[in-house]
Formats: structure tokens, sequence, C-alpha cells
């Protein structure tokens, strides 16, 4: 009698193809958002980005002389792919994104052990990366509002030779923000600050507060989907926003307010989707509040006291490291182990 | 009395597609009203937990239906019966229903058509000392007929405290395709609550709960008619949240008494104790009807055209139940239990025996083989559904890895094999054969081990047992000597019984010598010398 596997003889339908496609699914309001507010360029950077992901991944693949149809299909390389080109500007030359996810692909991930097997996240490492390697180039953002701008844009992206940065340009709120007050020799205020820039919407940055409800909404749309739990999203906006609150409310002028901080930068994004990559992240219940609050934490003290604009992909790396440790620590209790036993 | 209770939640599960509808559309058949007897029962001695019973007839010989044919062996056995009367072809070693494709030792009877039974007699279990109930039960095969097949009689056990606080009756059958429980609770409700009362009384319980799923209505229904028929007292039908795995014993404990039973510890000790409501019915039979365990209801279904549920007699080839059902052509293989933790046979004619609550015919069509295997991604979803909160994905990694020790520190061994985690696996990693191999690897290591280490002992246990001898007969010689003496001493001295006395003692001191570490020496010149110095086993 043929019988090559054994019990349970039927599973759900569920794959790592639909696990990865709904993240895709998740991210296309902040993707509206990102594309209302400031313009197509990122459609650009995101092809740019899948494409060279799936080359990226076969290529190694083949290599590796793993079977290449069944993991490049896998999806996993394209979340990758998006997630690269969302954190990165969308007007940054087109080879820093290609770069960025090669090194994200095939460094960070297969040189890891492939699928599964990262101890870092992608993305996140390939970022920190590219702007440690060309802090200009990475703090060079759209603005918002010039989104009929897309031959600009495509200029910026193709064009080469010197960059010509004019109105379609912009700082980062956060990265005003910091400037301003680092530079202003602590005469700066958080309110005469955000009220001074175009770059400021009614809570954090202009347009970009509309992108992070869309990550936002797609989040919320994971969790029902059951496919990341309430744990990290919810310990990693609490702890930003606690923080940033508690601070704020100490000296409201050196510190921006708690929803500046979860409304900017790369915040939402970090909550919902990379702070949620099983991979390289904790996985126990306790693990999950205690991790993505860490990186909450790091990342707001970067952002606050450090030298670059955000601090997500740092902080990220750094919990990347404790996860095993978090782990290991917050084991739940097995069953019959939980109060000797009793209900 | 289905007075609402506060029922408890185990942690995960899922909930698979039931397939129960076809199976229960028609009543329970006696297989052998509508087929003839095989040729050949097929009987394996050893149907149980725990020791192979030793078979007690040879070939030639004549046996009735219910008559022992084998005996349980050691503290955990079971006795096994002859499935109907007829000659003893042989006792050999035959294919089990087990995936190893090993063999093991039957009793193969040729039926002589008569099928007549054995003198059967109700046991007076009130009027007989708890001892000898559960040797009644013993010697009348009675095992868990939840597909666990542990010994009744060990657990008829009213534990520490002299009484349970609660005796869940486990009629939650929470296996798709399963429906022998089901049918019978349907159709036998009263000997099941008679059972359960008898479990009762043995167990001392201060209530009985009878937990059922609730998607079965008619069995809830109807064990209700029968509780209040019977009008057994402290008994209770509750229905449960339908979930797999809510039919485990100790998911199903939790959920009806918020206990948790952790792993290696005895339900007793926790004031409960669980039995199948198939086993209930086994024990009413066995005691009131005076009726050994020779057959049992298995639901035959899956890919046939017919599903149904039979009472069988063990030692009944499977395909010959199956063909009853009309299999349809594209059957490929037989599954013993249900499709989560169901194990595939290596032949169809391998026989029913007390494990075999369900034949599960399957095909590529209704099984398919999963997609290929990925890497594991993390994701958690295995943790989310485990119902002994384990961590799956660190013991799969551990387990692969071939990292046992590890494995265990996650607690390998508290894992129930339910299969939730393999069943939402996006990876489609077959986790449970992981596990399984893991286990069997620590047990394969232990065993080597405990070899070992039964070596030396056996080793040592010569050299004390030389060591013994060798002061044994010292010790008789030194006893020998000492008679003479005494005689003498009585023929010399008739008036000196003082003298005697002291002998005697010097003589007992000597032969406990033997045992026990040196005596102390004798203060009497006239007493026997002490026998030598000897070493104090250690
Ligand atoms: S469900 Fe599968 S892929 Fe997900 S963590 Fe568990 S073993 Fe890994
Ligand atoms: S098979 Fe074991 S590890 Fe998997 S869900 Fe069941 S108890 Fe948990």
């Amino acid at each position: 009698m043929s019988n090559a596997f054994n019990s349970p003889y039927f599973r759900q339908p569920a794959s790592v193809r639909s696990v990865m496609l709904r993240v895709l699914v998740a991210l296309l309001p902040g993707l509206a958002a990102y594309v209302w507010f400031f313009g197509a360029a990122i459609l650009v950077q995101i092809a740019l980005a899948s494409l060279a992901a799936l080359a990226g991944e076969a290529a190694i693949l083949a290599l590796r002389d793993k079977p290449v149809w069944l993991f490049v299909s896998d999806g996993s390389a394209l979340v990758t792919a998006w997630l690269v080109a969302l954190s990165f500007p969308s007007i940054a030359p087109w080879w820093m994104v290609v770069v960025a996810t090669l090194i994200a692909i095939v460094v960070v991930k297969h040189l890891y052990g492939g699928l599964g097997q990262n101890p870092f996240n992608p993305a996140m490492a390939a970022f920190c990366i590219m702007i440690v390697a060309y802090p200009q180039l990475m703090s060079q953002w759209p603005a918002a509002g010039h989104q009929a701008d897309f031959a600009a844009q495509w200029q910026l992206i193709f064009g080469g030779g010197p960059r010509v940065l004019d109105a379609v340009t912009m700082a980062t709120a956060l990265d005003t923000m910091r400037t301003a007050l680092h530079t202003a020799g602590g005469t700066a205020t958080v309110g005469a600050v955000f009220g001074s820039q175009p770059t400021f919407g009614a809570f954090g940055g202009k347009g970009w507060e509309w992108v992070a409800l869309g990550y936002l909404l797609g989040g919320a749309w994971l969790i029902q989907q059951r496919i990341i739990t309430w744990h990290i999203p919810v310990a990693f906006i609490a702890a930003l926003g606690v923080t940033a609150g508690l601070f704020h409310f100490i000296s409201p002028d050196r510190y921006a307010g708690a929803l500046f901080h979860i409304l900017s930068g790369g915040a939402m994004l970090g909550a919902f989707f990379i702070a949620t990559d099983p991979v390289s992240g904790a996985t126990t219940p306790k693990g999950k509040l205690i991790y993505a609050a860490g990186i909450a934490i790091l990342a707001w003290i970067i952002r606050t006291f450090g030298a670059y604009p955000d601090g997500i992909a740092f902080a990220t790396l750094l919990m990347n490291i404790c996860a095993p440790l978090i782990d290991l620590h917050t084991q739940p209790p097995v069953f019959g182990h939980k109060n000797g036993g009793q209900p | 009395m289905t007075a609402l209770r506060q029922l408890f939640r185990f942690h995960g599960g899922v909930k698979p597609a039931y397939n129960k509808e076809p199976s229960t559309t028609q009543p329970i058949a006696d297989f052998y009203a509508l087929a003839p007897l095989p040729a050949e029962f097929v009987i394996p001695l050893h149907q149980s937990i725990g020791g192979v019973p030793h078979p007690l007839v040879a070939a030639g010989e004549q046996v009735k239906k219910g008559q022992l044919i084998g005996a349980p062996d050691g503290y955990v056995s079971s006795a096994v019966h002859a499935a109907t009367s007829g000659t003893v072809k042989a006792v050999e070693m035959r294919l089990m229903p087990h995936t190893s494709g090993l063999s093991a030792l039957c009793v193969v009877i040729a039926p002589d058509g008569k099928d007549e039974w054995i003198e059967r007699q109700p046991v007076p279990w009130r009027a007989m000392a708890p001892d000898e109930v559960r040797d009644a039960l013993r010697d009348a095969g009675v095992v868990g007929l939840g597909g666990a097949v542990f010994p009744t009689y060990l657990k008829v056990n009213p534990g520490k405290k002299g009484k349970l606080d609660t005796l869940v009756i486990n009629g939650a059958e929470c296996e798709p395709f399963i429906t022998c429980d089901d049918m019978q609770m349907r159709e036998q409700a009263e000997k099941v609550v008679r059972g359960a009362a008898i479990l009762r009384d043995l167990t001392q319980a201060g209530q009985v709960l009878i937990g059922i799923e609730d998607n079965k209505p008619e069995a809830i229904a109807a064990m209700q008619a029968a509780v209040t028929q019977t009008g057994e007292a402290k008994i209770e039908i509750v229905p449960v949240p339908t979930r797999y795995p809510a039919g485990g014993a100790k998911q199903l404990i939790r959920v009806l008494t918020g206990i948790e039973v952790p792993h290696g510890k005895r339900s007793t000790d926790y004031g409960v104790q669980c039995f199948n409501t198939g086993t209930a019915c086994a024990t009413y039979e066995a005691l009131e009807l005076g009726q050994p365990l020779i057959s049992r209801v298995v639901t035959v279904a899956g890919n046939v055209l017919r599903p149904r549920n039979f009472v069988v007699r063990f030692g009944t080839p499977m395909k010959d139940v199956v063909a009853l059902c009309g299999p349809k052509p594209d059957s490929d293989r037989l599954i013993m239990g249900g499709p989560m933790m169901g194990f595939a046979m290596p032949a169809d004619t391998v026989p029913v025996v007390k494990a075999t609550n369900c034949i599960l015919v399957g095909s590529k069509a209704l099984f398919p083989p999963p997609p290929p295997e990925m890497p594991c991604i993390r994701c958690g979803e295995c943790a989310k559904v485990c119902p002994s909160d384990l961590a799956p994905f660190e013991m799969y990694w551990f387990s692969r890895a071939k990292l046992f020790g590890k494995a265990q520190e996650y607690h390998l061994f508290d894992c129930i094999e339910c299969g939730c985690c393999a069943y939402v696996c996006p990876s489609r990693i077959p986790l449970v054969d992981y596990y399984r191999f893991a286990k069997s690897e620590i047990w394969a290591r232990e065993q080597e081990k405990s070899a070992a280490d039964e070596a030396r002992e056996r080793y040592e246990f010569r050299m004390l047992r030389e060591e013994r001898e060798k002061q044994e007969k010292a010790a008789k010689l030194a006893a020998k000597a000492a008679e003479t003496k005494a005689k003498l001493a009585a023929a010399a001295t008739p008036e000196d019984a003082a003298k005697k006395a002291l002998i005697a003692a010097a003589m007992e001191r000597a032969q406990q010598a033997t045992q026990n570490p040196p005596a102390p020496p004798a203060d009497n010149a006239e007493a026997p010398p002490a026998p030598p110095a000897q070493q104090t086993p250690s």
C-alpha cells in the first residue's frame, strides 16, 4: 500500500505564499496614500526592487542548488523588496534600491541560510548599510503635494549626473525636527519648529501621517487574518507613545509628542510590517511584547539623541540580536505546569 | 440536569472538517449478521499497553467464544479472549495492525460455525473487594477503547484520598470521521450510563461528568434520557464546545474541571480520572453480563460508498469489514483511527483489535500528499494551536538537528501528537513525524543505556549471589555443628535447658546472618562460632 506520509492526513490549505501575498495586500493602503501624496515614483522603486529581488533570489537559489521556482514563488522575496522600496526615499537613484534589495536577498537572507534562517531583518539590514554609506541620498525625500511632477521624479531616479534638488524634494519631518532642535543651540522649541515648516502636517509629516494610517489599516487587517498577532504592533506603539509622551510631558519644548513620533518616519511600517517579521523576531507572546517595546524605545532614543533622523532600522537590528535570548526566557508554561495544575 | 456549568478552555486546537455525518445515517450493524464468519480469526495477544499476555492455548485445541486464550502477564497487562468457538489453528507470528509492519504472536482460530459462548456469569462486584473487581476487569480484558488501550483495571482507582472528586467520561470524540462513540451513545445509552455508574462506585467519585462535543445532539439527548431513566445519581451530561482535540483525556479534564494534569502525573492525584464511553459500556458488559471484551464498535469511513458503524470482533481481517462498505476503486490505504492521529496499516489483511475505533479508507483524492515542505518561517501558527502549550517549531528545530536533549527541554514528551501543529503549518512541515522520530530515538538511547545498566547490574548481582551462597553454606555448616553439639549437650546434661535455648538463639542468629549484616559475636563459650564476617551489599 502506498503511503508516503503520516498523520495528520489532511491539512489546512495554508502556504507560505498565501501568507506573503496577504502581507503584500496589507501594504496596499499605505502604498495608495504614498502615491496620492508623493506621486508615482514609489511604484517605480517597487518595480525595481521586485525585479532585483526575484532575479537575485533565482540566481542565488540556482547557485545554492535549491529548487528555484519553489522558493522564488513563495513571495517572501517580494515582501522584502517592497519593504526595502517603502523604507527608501522614492526619489533615490535607481541603483540604490536595486543594490539594497540585492544585499537584503543575497547577503542577509541567503548567505545566512535562506528562507526562515536569517537572524536579521533583510530590509532593515540593507537600509542600515545604505544609510551609513550614502547618508545624503538617503535623506532626500519627495515633498508632499508634488505628485504631478512625475517627470522630475523620474529624472531624479534615472537621470544620473548631478541631482537638481528643488521643490520636489524635502527633508522629512523627523529630520527637520531633529536638525532644528540640535542646531539651534537649544533655542528652538518643538512647537515653534512644528509650525514653521511646510513639511509638517497635522500631527506628523505632511502626507506621511496618512501613509502611516494606511499602514495601520493594512496591519489591522493582517491581525484579523491571523497572520500577525496584536502583541508586536500594540507593544510597539504603546512603548513609543509612552516614552515620547513622558518626555514631552516633562519638557514639551525639547521633546516632540507621542503622536508625532507614532505618525512620523517608519514607525507604523515598523510596528506592523517590520517588527512583525517572525523569522528575525521574538515568537513567544511575552517575548513579542518585550521585543517590540525594545525596538520602539531604541528607535525613540536614536531619533532623539542620535545622528540619524530615523532609528527604526537600527533599533530592529539591535533587537534582532536579542530575539533568541528573549524567546529562551519567555517560553510560556506548558500544559499542566501553570498553577500546579489547578484551575 | 444540563445545568449551565462553568467550562474551561484549553489552549489552541483546530476545527477541521468533521465528516461525521455519512457514517451516522445507518444504525450500528452486527458485522456477522451481514457477513459470514471469517475463515480465520487472527487474535493478537498484545492488544493493550503493558506486558504481552502469554498464550493459554495451543494448536489443535478447541475453544469457545469468550474463552480466555491469553493470560495477563505482569502488573500492567490485560487478558485476551477467543472471538468465536472453533479450533486453534496456530499460535504464530502474524502481521500486526501497526505502521511498523512488524509481526507479533497471534492466536489463529478457525471458527466451527457454532459460535458457542462460554458460560457467562455476572460478576457480583458490589460484594467483592476492590482488588477482586480489578482482577475481574483485567481478566475480562477491558481496556481503554478510546484508542489508548490502557488496561482499565489499573485506572479504576480512587486515588490517594480514597475517593475521586470527579470522574470524567469521555464521549467527546473529536477526531474527524470517527462516530463509533457517538452511535453507541445514541443506541446503547443505558449501558454506557450504567457502566459509568459502576465506575463511579468503584472510584468513589463525587460526581460523574460525561463530556460530549456539542456537534452530537442526538447522543446528548439519548444519554440525557438514559440518566433520567436509570435514575443514576451524580451523573451529568455536559455538552462541550466542538474543537479538536477536546476528546484528548487531558483536554477534556481541563474543559470540564479546569484541572490540568501534567505529563507524567497520575490524574487520580488531582482527584480526577477519565474513561471513554466505550470503556464504560465494556465495563458494564464485563461485570453485569459476565461478558469478556471480544468486540467493539468500529467506524468504517472515508473513501467508501456506504460508511457505517459495525460491531466487530477482534481478529476479524480489516478488509472483510471494509468490503461491506463498498470501498471505491481508487482507495490506496487503510488508516486505523482518524485522519489527525491515525496510522496507515501495512496491509488490509491485518486484524481489527481493541484499539481499532475506526478504519478510515484513504485515497489520493481524499488525503492528497502535502505539497513540498518549506523551511519553517517561525510564523508561530503551530504554537497558537498546540493544546499542550508547547513551542512546536522549537521542538521541530531541535529534533531535526538531533539535539534531543534540547528538544526535551522544550517538553517534547508533553506533546500528545495530536497533529494540530502540522495541520496549520503554512510550510507544510510534517512536524509530528519529527517528534515521533525524536521520541523513538530518545527511547532507543535510554534502552541502550538501561541495557548497559542491566548488564552491569546482572554482573553485580551474580557476584553478590556467589558471595551469599558461600555464606549460606558456611551458616549451614555452623548450624549443623551447633545442632550436634546441642544434641550431645542434651544427652550429657538433660537438666540444662537454658543452654539449649541459648544454642537455639545462636542458630537463629547464624541463619539470619545469611540475610543480614554481621551478627554480634557470640558471648557464650558454648555457642557455636559466629558465621564468617560478610560484606554488606552496597
Ligand atoms: S507553523 Fe510551521 S512554519 Fe510556522 S512556526 Fe510552526 S513549524 Fe514554523
Ligand atoms: S502534535 Fe504535539 S506539538 Fe503539535 S500541536 Fe499536538 S501536542 Fe502540540
